[in-house]
């Protein structure tokens, strides 16, 4: 780790790195987010419309619920597990491949410090588009719960919209960005070490990007509670 | 000049390299030969700072490489090319990236500079109009020579090669054979070479040291491997049929 904090060799060519992966991570998730919050948003609203059976408790609630579960669950965490699987084996797979085939070496023969070099632009770059893509994936979420429970005749559009706009906590927000923060700080990190430390051939780069994805999944979960046990009690 | 004094290396308790003393003269081209698993990469990545030593020094001239730090080494590894046996290109880069990579990091060249050293390199080694070609377009041999331009781009003053002709068709390999002696003579570098190609050490070596079981077991000139009786050496050089009878019926001179 703390061959990750050292003064850049030049400046231009890490700022280029970390724009690259900001591409890919951001720009390059995009399509698995959006189908994957579309989707997840749609089944929540479908799901708490059929569980509420109280006559007591207003439709709107369905909107609520369906926000706040987008909000301070399903969008940090689901996403964190979605790009874990997506970024977390290509950053594996990425830096495995050039240990294996000497380009790691081939940096360190020329004075380049490579775990700062390959590691540190990602780490910066998922720690900042990350918060994006979660938020994108909230409103995606919640405009798919709308899309589901209005065509499909569950809900009707003034409930849900009224539900959404119900008790709103601002810090849910922050509360989100601190675990999508958290969560990609783990992915790049984790999934970075194994492919950092491959030994081997194609089958080892395999292994790692498995292992990568595996531990990232495994330490989401684990934060998760931790950080929901320490801020939202 | 690179010297080397007692280099000792193990690894889980087994001494991969065996006390060995050596030098490597400047603008000479020393072979390092050996079978597979005799240690000799192990002390091409000790001499390149890729693996610590256990005990031993190794000199770049007057500096001690092998006591430096990290941090204090930076300056001399920027003067060291090395060629990979897989050429080692980076994937995400074309030709011209790669081989301009140590001149993005280090120089601070312009655009337009950087661009005719890269092209002058890739001429040297025969390359043209291959600038915009991924690694994953180019023949083995082709790797090979871009790995030698990218090595040879900063102007490096000490040039490793780890098996350069592996892989390579016996016509390609001379000419990376040629190339490599010529690049030496031209730009007077210290050059080190790990091969198993008996023609590269009888083409190109100024000298060969055979390492043995991790140690440095015989060391002389292309000349003397022709006349030692040196029962491992022999084996090893003369592994082939056609070479024994060519050396019993005293074709090698």
């Amino acid at each position: 780790m703390k061959d990750l904090i050292i003064k850049p060799e030049k400046f231009s060519i890490y700022w280029k790195q970390f724009t690259r992966e900001v591409d890919n991570f951001g720009y390059g998730s995009l399509g698995i987010v959006a189908l994957t919050s579309v989707f997840m948003g749609a089944v929540i609203t479908i799901q708490t419309v059929y569980n509420l059976v109280n006559p007591l408790v207003p439709l709107s609630a369905v909107g609520l619920v369906a926000r706040d579960s987008i909000i301070l669950e399903f969008s940090p965490t689901m996403m964190s597990l979605v790009l874990a699987g997506k970024i977390g084996s290509s950053i594996a797979s990425e830096i495995g491949t050039m240990r294996v085939t000497e380009q790691i070496d081939a940096l360190e023969i020329m004075g380049i410090n490579s775990s700062a070099y390959l590691v540190l632009p990602k780490i910066l770059a998922a720690i900042c588009i990350f918060p994006f893509v979660v938020i994108i994936s909230m409103f995606l979420g919640i405009a798919g719960g709308w899309v589901a429970g209005v065509l499909g005749g569950a809900i009707s559009s003034a409930d849900y919209i009224t539900g959404i706009q119900q008790t709103f906590i601002p810090f849910n927000i922050v509360f989100a960005m601190i675990k999508t923060i958290t969560f990609a700080y783990i992915i790049t990190t984790v999934s970075a070490y194994h492919g950092y430390h491959t030994e081997g051939g194609a089958l080892e780069v395999g292994k790692s990007s498995t292992s990568g994805v595996v531990y990232s999944s495994i330490l989401i979960l684990v934060f998760d509670y931790i950080l929901t046990q320490l801020i939202l009690t | 000049m690179i010297e080397l004094k007692d280099i000792r290396k193990s690894f889980g308790g087994r001494e991969i390299l065996k006390g060995i003393s050596t030098v490597f003269q400047t603008g000479q081209i020393s072979l390092v030969i050996g079978g597979s698993g005799s240690g000799k990469t192990v002390l091409m990545k000790c001499m390149v700072g890729l693996e610590e030593i256990d005990t031993g020094e190794i000199k770049y001239d007057e500096n001690v490489f092998s006591n430096l730090t990290r941090k204090e080494r930076k300056p001399f590894r920027q003067e060291i090319g090395m060629v990979f046996q897989g050429g080692a290109l980076f994937d995400s880069l074309n030709v011209e990236q790669n081989v301009m990579f140590p001149l993005n990091m280090f120089t601070n060249l312009s655009m337009e500079e950087k661009r005719d050293r890269v092209n002058f390199c890739l001429n040297r080694v025969n390359l043209v109009n291959v600038n915009n070609l991924t690694p994953s377009e180019l023949s083995g041999g082709m790797k090979k020579r871009v790995a030698i331009a990218r090595a040879i781009a900063p102007n490096p003053k000490y040039l490793f090669c780890d098996e350069p002709n592996s892989g390579l068709d016996p016509q390609t390999a001379i000419v990376i054979d040629n190339l490599i002696l010529e690049i030496t003579q031209e730009f007077n570098i210290t050059t080190i070479v790990n091969t198993h190609d008996m023609n590269s050490v009888m083409e190109i070596g100024d000298k060969v040291i055979y390492v043995y079981k991790g140690e440095k077991w015989w060391e002389g000139t292309i000349e003397d491997i022709l006349k030692t009786d040196n029962k491992e050496l022999n084996d090893f050089i003369f592994a082939s049929k056609l070479a024994k009878n060519v050396k019993n019926m005293g074709l090698l001179k």
